[in-house]
């Protein structure tokens, strides 16, 4: 593979309008190198796997200010396992209580962000986990 | 399937793909993204199941309604009235030459479509932009129509030369313009015109939209009277359309899609194989563009070369001088002299 890149969807599932936070991150991203698939408002979960298995991405980044992670999280991972795209990473930012947080990380693709990460942070996890995903593919 | 090749092999991606499978679709895309070795192999594959699908390109200034458009259109052709079809959409945008990263947003403007199983879409970078995004393009079309596309919608945008070349692998190239951004002059100053078989005013709710498709009207009107002499050696007796649209409020696309297929019914009609002539013609760019790039990889993948170069030049000689020493030792002896000397035969 000569020009392999890492490709990201960013998506906001269910009803808050706010999308500052994900505008900002696909932008770091983009600037980091990667290509940046930004699918935008009020995606439910069937959308934002099937734009993912669409775009054959590598990560799908979340962002969810309403407070319905516990059920969305979940939801996505569900509909992107019916695809075979079980093993796709799934990232997320918003306001995220500790606990919760902890509670979606330990199926071990998933990892999130809370207010004031930096955006080096995010950056960081993405390739690191890609790299080992690309590893996993070639073996 | 009667036969079964490995499931992530490339004749198992491409039996997928025919089988109709959209994991496998969007994968073998990504091989053609990035140049992955077994691509070719899977393409081969392929071969036998390409060329049912027709190719509309969507080409047009930034900001001038194209993903809007692209969204209407395929809405349009899932609609009973022209035949519920299978539909591919490719949306390419460019990549940052800075950072080689890209924010693709054309799916924002394609939300009604994202849950239509019989819609597949697709974002693509231009990444570096000479011959290998144009070649990523087709290839992708390529796997789309081998999957089963019935029309393939491909949106750049209209500028660059990558850009018209994977325009020029289109069967009917849209060019869309809307009022505010330019006259006509600048339409025909940018050389778009020369690639449309159909122009679309967009916006045709604004102000200065009647003016620009008159303009656009009389510049194409223009360009058929000069070519006169090709028209009747080639028999294509098209004038291109102008159709005042507004993709915004779904007004006319229709009518797009009825130039389209007038454009489609043009090429059927230059006789038994008008269809297989016009794409073997456009074929015939495409297996340049591969031809180059492997040249260019197979001639430059090892130090040597560059080494080599570097040397000749330390010792004085110039650039040409050792372009052409290059050259005659990969064709043999007075090969650059020979190109050079003849009349190009492609003007």
């Amino acid at each position: 593979m000569s020009d392999r890149k890492i490709r990201v969807l960013i998506a906001k599932p269910g009803l808050d309008g706010h999308d500052r936070g994900a505008k900002t991150v696909a932008t770091v991203l983009r600037d980091a190198g990667m290509e940046v698939v930004y699918s935008g408002l009020h995606q439910t979960p069937e959308m934002i796997a099937e734009a993912a298995l669409q775009e054959d991405v590598d990560v799908v980044g979340l962002s969810i200010l309403s407070g319905a992670h516990m059920s969305l999280f979940p939801r996505i991972r569900e509909a992107l396992t019916a695809r075979d795209m079980g093993d796709v990473l799934l990232t997320g930012g918003g306001i995220i209580p500790e606990e919760d947080m902890t509670a979606l990380e330990g199926d071990g693709f998933s990892k999130l962000f809370g207010p004031g990460t930096r955006t080096t942070d995010i950056v960081a996890w993405i390739e690191t986990a890609v790299n080992e995903r690309w590893a996993r593919e070639e073996a | 399937m009667t036969t079964s090749h490995p499931k992530h092999s490339a004749k198992g991606y491409a039996e997928r793909v025919v089988a109709g499978d959209r994991r496998a679709l969007s994968r073998l895309i990504s091989w053609a993204e990035n140049g992955n070795r077994s691509f070719p192999e899977a393409l081969e594959a392929l071969y036998p199941s390409i060329g049912q699908a027709w190719r509309v390109g969507i080409t047009g200034p930034p900001g001038a309604g194209k993903s809007t458009l692209v969204n209407e259109l395929a809405l349009a052709l899932r609609s009973t009235q022209f035949g519920q079809r299978e539909v591919g959409i490719l949306a390419i945008d460019p990549s940052s030459p800075f950072t080689g990263g890209a924010l693709l947003g054309d799916r924002i403007r394609m939300e009604e479509l994202t849950g239509d199983k019989h819609v597949y879409i697709r974002s693509m970078a231009s990444r570096k932009s000479h011959g290998g995004m144009a070649r990523a393009g087709v290839d992708a079309c390529d796997v789309m129509d081998a999957f089963g596309m019935e029309r393939i919608l491909i949106e750049t945008v209209g500028v660059g030369q990558a850009e018209y070349d994977v325009m020029g692998a289109c069967d009917t190239v849209v060019v869309v313009m809307c009022p505010g951004a330019g006259d006509g002059v600048q339409a025909m100053k940018a050389g778009i015109l020369e690639v449309a078989d159909v122009l679309v005013v967009n916006k045709s709710d604004q102000a200065g939209a009647e003016r620009l498709a008159d303009d656009l009207s009389e510049a194409v009107h223009t360009r058929a009277i000069r070519s006169d002499e090709w028209l009747s050696e080639t028999g294509d007796a098209w004038s291109v359309p102008v159709v005042l649209a507004s993709a915004g409020k779904g007004e006319n696309i229709d009518k797009v899609l009825e130039a389209v297929a007038a454009h489609r019914a043009m090429l059927a009609s230059r006789g038994a194989n008008g269809l297989e002539d016009a794409r073997r013609k456009k074929r015939v760019a495409q297996v340049r563009r591969v031809v180059d790039e492997v040249l260019d990889e197979r001639v430059w993948s090892t130090a040597e070369l560059g080494e080599h170069v570097e040397d000749a030049l330390a010792k004085g000689a110039t650039a040409y001088g050792v372009a052409n020493e290059v050259v005659d030792q990969l064709l043999g002896a007075g090969a650059l002299a020979k190109t050079s000397n003849k009349p190009s035969a492609n003007k």
